[in-house]
């Protein structure tokens, strides 16, 4: 088969002020399509506020051999957290 | 060197499956977990897509309006199954084409239930009821696959499949309280369905080879037999809920075990049907090669149309 299809990934609003969400993908030969493919398989039941399509190749991801040192920065700074800092006994809503 | 290493690795995968982690498309993963997984996914992927003919026959003769627009969502339905079961099976780096392919050409199974053919309406609520009820029972346990883009796409399939079993359901309910004709039309689905949706779970435990290695890496969860059990518990009370009689004179409640037991299926019939003699297997086939082959101006046109936009920009 030689159809030209290219993948992309569709991303779902389903709540007003909310984050799109990844749901999955679809082939498509065009953007355009691809958004109407999305509508037909991801939205059959419920009307999303927004649909993004974005070609798969297009997305850069990090590597499972990235968990280590990649990660790390985010994963070693307690003081990032409220908890880490003490308040005076009986100070209130700081 | 290399061996070493991988044994290593499958040490650190097989603890991964053990703790219980979900296991993602760019990790590590044994050649026989990711051989395994391209089969039975792509194969469940077949079985949505092919699942739409039998009922398909029966969209333009359904009795009532309501009765269509659920016939038509429900078969929309198992088409965008197939659909979310293709996309998880690329991630295992293989092209949905040669997957399509691989059905037309014969070389790839599908569920042997769609090699029945659907006589009477009454199939449409059986079907619902018993081959959905199987598909369910399945689903719901591989939503919990240990490779996470399959047991997404479960999940995404259970939310929707509740709604296929309960219309089926109604239409046997429907025809069981209604005339005697249609009490016997329905009688004989449930006596023309009822093994071949046992079948679905596939072999014996001790006859399926690839159960034990599906289990132990956590692409399954249940065995075939305790999974056809369950089906078998949940389904026999719903049956006299509506006075319908499965066909099966050694059915029978053990207190002790809580189970109903069962007879035995007739697995040469089986092994027929997957083999590719079953009742519809040559006529199943056809309608998806036609229909591929009837499609191709389609997709020719949506690609030429995005070609010229391409080259207008």
């Amino acid at each position: 088969m030689t159809d030209a299809s290219e993948l992309y990934e569709v991303f779902l609003q389903l709540k007003q002020g909310g984050p799109h969400e990844h749901a999955g993908n679809v082939h498509a030969p065009d953007a355009e399509m691809a958004l109407q493919n999305a509508r037909d398989v991801y939205a059959r039941r419920f009307r999303p506020l927004s649909i993004w399509v974005v070609r798969s190749d297009h997305i850069t991801s990090s590597s499972p051999s990235d968990d280590g040192p990649f990660f790390d920065p985010g994963d070693d700074k307690p003081y990032r957290h409220p908890s880490f800092y003490t308040t005076p006994r009986g100070v209130r809503d700081v | 060197m290399k061996a070493e290493s991988e044994t290593a690795e499958l040490e650190r995968f097989e603890a991964r499956i053990d703790r219980g982690e979900r296991i993602e498309p760019k990790d590590w993963m044994p050649d026989r977990y990711r051989r395994q997984l391209v089969r039975m996914m792509s194969q469940h992927a077949h079985s949505e897509i092919v699942g739409m003919l039998p009922e398909g026959n029966w969209i333009t003769r359904a009795p009532n309006l309501r009765r269509k627009m659920a016939l038509l969502a429900k078969v929309q339905d198992e088409a965008g199954h197939g659909l979310y079961l293709y996309s998880a099976t690329e991630t295992l780096g293989v092209a949905r084409e040669e997957l399509v392919d691989q059905l037309h050409a014969g070389t790839a199974k599908y569920s042997s239930i769609f090699n029945y053919p659907t006589l009477t309406w009454a199939d449409i609520g059986v079907i619902g009821w018993f081959v959905d009820g199987a598909a369910i029972v399945n689903q719901t346990m591989l939503a919990k696959s240990s490779f996470g883009p399959y047991a997404r796409a479960n999940v995404r399939i259970c939310k929707e499949e509740n709604f296929h079993k309960k219309q089926g359901f109604e239409i046997v309910a429907t025809l069981a309280s209604g005339t005697d004709a249609q009490r016997a039309m329905v009688q004989d689905a449930v006596d023309r369905w009822w093994w071949p949706s046992l079948m679905m779970f596939g072999p014996h435990d001790d006859d399926s080879p690839n159960s034990q290695v599906l289990l132990r890496w956590g692409v399954k969860r249940k065995s075939n037999d305790t999974l056809r059990q369950h089906f078998v518990n949940i389904t026999v009370p719903q049956a006299r809920a509506v006075d319908l009689e499965l066909p099966d004179p050694d059915l029978e409640y053990d207190e002790e075990s809580g189970d109903w037991t069962f007879g035995e299926i007739d697995w040469d019939e089986f092994y027929r049907v997957i083999g590719g003699d079953g009742p519809c297997n040559r006529e199943r086939l056809n309608a998806r090669r036609e229909a591929h082959a009837e499609g191709q101006w389609v997709r020719d046109a949506a690609t030429a149309y995005a070609k010229k936009h391409a080259s207008r920009q």
